[in-house]
């Protein structure tokens, strides 16, 4: 496994799209390496021959019938978007709004 | 007359309803009576209070029960204790809670958990961490805390919780409750807030193994909308009532009576397992060699899972800021984000899933040799709140013997099995894939030959 001392903080941060202050790096910094540091006793087990379980239920291409169904209403849909006047996303003419993605 | 309805169990309460001797409108007041004097919204200024409610529904009006806040509530505001949420109403019910609701039973609050069901200790919720009852400066356990507790505390007739790691086993033991986590893909996931959606399992908390039998019956059974839920509902076998357990093989991994076990919970534990077996239960020493490694298989798969799970947190269609998220959450997206990131992936998540099958095999051989497991549910009994707050690595090392079990997709119980110094232990029985029945029997006839339920906080 990689030394954990080198976890790059502002990079899985910029990843996991989570805002950190400069007391936060330091003190994930710190933190993640402790438990990565335990967590890396994983690469003592030998599993050259062992498949990975992602899940235990073994269900794989559960389908149901092609039938329509009722699903949430427009205006059911949009009742909980932020009405915080400091956010940009809201409630706009029955869709959501995104924050802009494009430069102009 | 109120202190007696709200000593009730579930199977008590509902025989009672039937012969007329109380009625709902009774019932509910009398919990929200004992709500007002020992939640948060007390009207007695001096007394501590136990923060079990993020939120009480005055409109109760069946048989109430808490139900923790990670469960969509159509109406009912569900935070899953975190700020990120709060404000957030749900348009919709989950699948659990419409079948509870079949039954007569209605939400009498949002049980107060660690946010996002992130914790062991109940101190992770935005809103303010739990007391226990039995001693209000120790925690109740977590993440499912406010719903033990309140079971604890009669301020419901039972709960509702979520075990991914030990979430219902754990809180359920340091209060002196039952718990239960049936097999994943028992309960259906449907309108739960998600953690790690491979290891989540909706479950009881109640005050008897009995209880937990009934809710399991009523909340079991796919629902077309987890794709992991297709078995049968449960419903008791027809041939038992077990009064003894001849014939009965009970394990005990020596890995859950090493190092990190606490004297007196282990005594107490010990004293137990002599009980199965003056019960009829023949005990035989297995091993689950790969237990060492749980705890860090664990952390890895669920914070990978959660991390992708949170990545719907985006304050566009409910919810607020990002930045809201609490440490601990904010710790499991970084270390999530880290093992799945390119170049990480196969030493980390990869791997873990790799040792999760090894775990996985350990309990399939362990059951060759036996019908179920028992041991600690928890190594210590409730520890001071604030104790291990800064240190996450203790923390998870508080659930080494709940979340190989997790791991494995087995059932577990949790089954009140005496104090130290005070404070309540719990029993842990594990038992095979889908086979609920013989665990609950076993917890059954346990409890049926001891008195440690009937014992009640002072508050």
């Amino acid at each position: 496994m990689v030394k954990t001392s080198d976890i790059d903080v502002k990079k899985v941060a910029k990843l996991g799209n989570l805002p950190l202050s400069a007391d936060e790096e330091m003190a994930y910094k710190d933190q993640l390496s402790k438990v990565l540091d335990y967590v890396s006793q994983l690469s003592q087990v030998d599993t050259s021959e062992v498949e990975a379980c992602f899940n235990v239920s073994n269900n794989s291409d559960v389908l149901r019938e092609d039938e329509i169904k009722d699903s949430l209403l427009q205006k059911d849909a949009l009742t909980n978007v932020s009405k915080k006047k400091d956010s940009v996303p809201s409630d706009r003419q029955g869709f959501f709004a995104a924050k802009g993605v494009f430069e102009e | 007359m109120n202190r007696n309805l709200i000593g009730l169990t579930l199977l008590e309460t509902v025989k009672g309803l039937e012969k007329r001797s109380f009625s709902l409108e009774d019932l509910n007041k009398a919990y929200q009576v004992r709500i007002a004097e020992i939640d948060k919204h007390s009207l007695l200024s001096n007394s501590k209070l136990l923060n079990c409610y993020i939120t009480v529904n005055s409109d109760s009006n069946g048989i109430p029960a808490g139900i923790k806040d990670v469960f969509s509530t159509k109406g009912i505001e569900t935070t899953a204790g975190s700020k990120i949420l709060e404000g957030y109403i749900p348009v919709f019910n989950a699948t659990v809670i419409e079948k509870l609701e079949e039954q007569g039973i209605s939400v009498l609050g949002k049980a107060n958990c660690d946010e996002f069901a992130m914790g062991s200790s109940g101190e992770n919720s935005g809103y303010g961490p739990t007391h226990n009852p039995w001693n209000l400066d120790k925690v109740p356990g977590g993440s499912s805390s406010g719903s033990a507790a309140a079971v604890a505390a009669d301020m419901c007739v039972f709960a509702l919780g979520t075990d991914t790691g030990g979430s219902i086993r754990q809180p359920a033991a340091i209060c002196g409750v039952v718990g239960l986590k049936p097999s994943y893909g028992r309960v259906s996931r449907y309108g739960v807030i998600p953690m790690a959606s491979s290891l989540d399992c909706p479950g009881t908390i109640t005050k008897t193994v009995e209880d937990a039998r009934k809710v399991l019956e009523w909340i079991s059974g796919p629902d077309g909308k987890d794709a992991n839920c297709t078995k049968n509902s449960f419903a008791r076998s027809l041939l038992t009532k077990l009064k003894n357990l001849h014939g009965l093989k009970v394990g005990v991994p020596r890995e859950y009576f090493g190092k990190g076990l606490d004297i007196g919970v282990e005594k107490v534990v010990k004293g137990a397992i002599k009980q199965l077996e003056e019960l009829g239960a023949k005990t035989v020493e297995i091993e689950l060699p790969h237990t060492e490694y749980g705890i860090a298989t664990y952390y890895v798969i669920m914070s990978s899972e959660a991390s992708s799970n949170l990545a719907r947190f985006d304050g566009i269609r409910y919810g607020h800021d990002r930045n809201l998220f609490g440490p601990e959450v904010k710790r499991r997206i970084m270390l999530g984000t880290y093992s799945l990131s390119s170049g990480y992936y196969d030493d980390y998540f990869q791997q873990a899933a790799k040792v999760r099958t090894l775990i996985k095999q350990d309990f399939e051989k362990a059951f060759e040799k036996c019908d179920v497991i028992v041991g600690p549910t928890s190594p210590t009994t409730a520890w001071n709140i604030g104790e291990k707050i800064d240190d996450p690595l203790a923390m998870y090392l508080s659930d080494a013997y709940t979340v190989p079990a997790s791991l494995a997709g087995i059932p577990g119980l949790s089954v009140p099995c005496g104090f130290v110094e005070g404070l309540p232990v719990g029993l842990q029985i594990l038992g095979k894939y889908m086979d609920e029945e013989t665990v609950l029997n076993v917890g059954e006839a346990y409890e049926n030959a001891t008195n440690w339920r009937k014992e009640k906080p002072k508050l």
